[in-house]
């Protein structure tokens, strides 16, 4: 057996008497674009939430490397090297775009000289690249709250890759975002994918997109699994349709 | 256009005025004394109030326990405990050495033990967000002053005395504006230390988005309690300071005075514009100013125009001034977007 670098195993989660996620399983291999879609309600957000460890999960179990993570803090997880994207973009408003860049850094290094000390030429040298790389370069100087909602989606992009995550989870990347853009964002997010080595599990509802983007999809409906396959398959595959029309 | 001043100058100035303000005006050197109090609680109140935007009304907790401290540890170096407690006050003023020696372990003490007790209870209820936070050390403060009243050991609810201030020191409030000053000074450049690098901005990013702040990482508690202990060394050397400064500690009027001092760093804090590092220190020159001249010209009427003016001061700068400022000219503060559109642009190019 290989071991993935996220396996979630019989994922259940409940909200009182309202069922979220009922026995999800996926795994995300290393190096590759997973994809997570379904109907809205469908309980992706959830299934992301019970990953990064914003509330416990009733049952089953999520290994992170091989690790158990489902009893974990969402900043230690963070620090293990796995992050994620908010749906409705959570950038630091009152910063300007490199301040919130800087303190995206890593934390996994907590001496006291590292906590209290400054940021180094390279740190900014990094910076700048990855804002020139989402194209924020001109507006660096900026706060992050006057940009417009798609420049702070792509803002949060780069603040997620300046943490060197092995793993990125993105709600939905590209809601929001004006269609010329999007073509540039797909390409971005591959581009993180096969130059910096980062592996990504992405929510999407724009289904041009998201065939376009993830090697493997599964869908979601109702807090189940209701099918899972390559791009083509899922297109094809009666039930998810039926899920999207609202045949059920 | 950029700001008209760099800091070399802007430094230069603030050194002539402090050092020309008690040459001038020898009279008002006790009011000078109070105005580095003033500013010492702005600046050390912005630390969690501003940077991190966790509103704190008990920070006067460690200005009235750094109080009791210095006057406790000066009283146990120089003078038999029940002979100080039964001549309270007139006592022989211990000779100037001892007296300077003796302020010096007291302000050492109060620092150390306001860091140790802002980590102890700052780790316990630092988990708490927002208005459960600030409802949380509102309760530290009330409490500590009600507790220091029934203390025997440091004279209860009537008061205890700080050591006469001997003569060979010269005036007495020049003596503390010099110590209040330098006190600020370190203060300030520990700050602007600080706020450069990664806890100024981890701060900054717990006050915008916690969650996110999480989410990312960041060991939000870490920061939040070693903000607060960092408050606490500053307010503990004030208080231990202002107690002899004063000469006298009421536990509810002048260590753990709430409604005073407590209320005003704050305000004087969003007067200025909180989470800057001028802010404060503006704010807390204008409130002093202002509060001197109304006790000088509207006696009687002072506490309502005291009262008015903090009505004013919430409802029409918010931000307060410094963040009126990067409101309407962001530019100023060096927020612009820059032409060039990549790193090469930008090296290639300055036409």
């Amino acid at each position: 057996m290989t071991t993935h670098l996220l396996e979630v195993d019989g994922a259940s989660k409940a909200f009182g008497g309202v069922i979220a996620n009922k026995d999800i399983s996926i795994k995300v291999p290393e190096g590759k674009i997973i994809g997570l879609i379904g109907p809205n309600g469908s309980g992706k957000t959830t299934l992301f939430n019970s990953i990064v460890g914003s509330h416990p999960i009733d049952a089953g179990s999520v290994r992170f490397q091989g690790q158990e993570i489902s009893q974990m803090l969402v900043p230690e997880i963070a620090r293990l090297g796995m992050l994620r994207t908010f749906q409705q973009t959570r950038i630091y408003g009152k910063m300007t775009c490199i301040q919130n860049m800087l303190i995206s850094m890593p934390h996994r290094n907590t001496t006291v000289t590292h906590m209290f000390g400054k940021f180094s030429a390279p740190d900014h040298e990094k910076v700048e690249r990855l804002l020139e790389f989402v194209g924020l370069y001109s507006k660096r100087t900026l706060l992050a709250g006057d940009l417009s909602f798609g420049q702070q989606k792509l803002l949060e992009f780069a603040m997620a890759l300046m943490n060197d995550p092995k793993l990125l989870l993105l709600d939905e990347p590209t809601a929001g975002i004006n269609p010329t853009l999007i073509n540039g964002l797909i390409d971005r997010l591959k581009k993180a994918n096969a130059e910096f080595g980062v592996t990504l599990l992405v929510i999407e509802h724009n289904m041009r997109v998201i065939m376009n983007l993830a090697e493997h999809i599964y869908c979601l409906a109702h807090g189940e699994m209701l099918a899972e396959g390559i791009p083509t398959e899922i297109q094809n595959d009666q039930r998810v349709i039926e899920a999207y029309l609202g045949a059920h | 256009m950029k700001w008209p001043l760099d800091d070399k100058t802007l430094y230069g100035i603030i050194l002539l005025v402090l050092v020309a303000l008690p040459l001038m005006a020898p009279t008002y050197h006790i009011q000078m004394a109070y105005l580095g109090v003033m500013i010492l609680l702005s600046m050390t109140w912005d630390v969690q109030g501003g940077q991190a935007g966790y509103n704190s009304f008990g920070n006067i907790f460690f200005f009235g326990i750094g109080m009791y401290t210095t006057a406790v540890v000066q009283r146990s170096m120089f003078f038999d405990f029940d002979e100080y407690e039964k001549t309270a006050g007139s006592l022989d003023a211990i000779s100037s050495s001892d007296y300077v020696i003796s302020l010096g372990v007291g302000f050492g003490a109060s620092g150390i033990l306001c860091v140790l007790v802002a980590l102890v209870i700052g780790s316990a209820v630092l988990g708490l967000r927002g208005h459960y936070f600030a409802i949380c050390t509102l309760g530290l403060a009330i409490g500590a002053g009600e507790i220091a009243g029934g203390i025997d050991y440091i004279g209860a609810g009537s008061g205890m005395v700080t050591p006469v201030f001997p003569d060979g020191l010269g005036s007495k409030g020049q003596f503390f504006y010099i110590i209040f000053m330098v006190l600020a000074t370190v203060c300030h450049f520990t700050l602007k230390w600080l706020y450069g690098g990664r806890f100024g901005l981890a701060l900054n990013a717990i006050r915008d988005d916690e969650d996110k702040a999480e989410a990312m990482g960041l060991h939000t508690t870490r920061y939040k309690v070693m903000g607060w202990m960092l408050s606490a060394f500053f307010l503990g050397i004030t208080g231990g300071a202002m107690g002899n400064l004063i000469g006298f500690i009421d536990p509810v009027d002048t260590a753990f005075a709430g409604a005073t001092f407590g209320v005003w760093m704050v305000l004087m804090a969003i007067l200025g514009g909180k989470g800057t590092i001028w802010g404060p220190v503006i704010g807390a020159i204008i409130f002093h100013v202002a509060q001197e001249l109304l006790w000088a010209h509207l006696f009687g009427w002072q506490r309502v125009a005291l009262g008015a003016m903090i009505v004013g001061i919430v409802v029409f700068f918010p931000q307060g001034i410094m963040g009126y400022i990067r409101a309407q000219w962001p530019h100023l503060l060096g927020h612009k977007v820059d032409e060039a559109m990549t790193i090469e642009d930008s090296k290639g190019g300055t036409t």
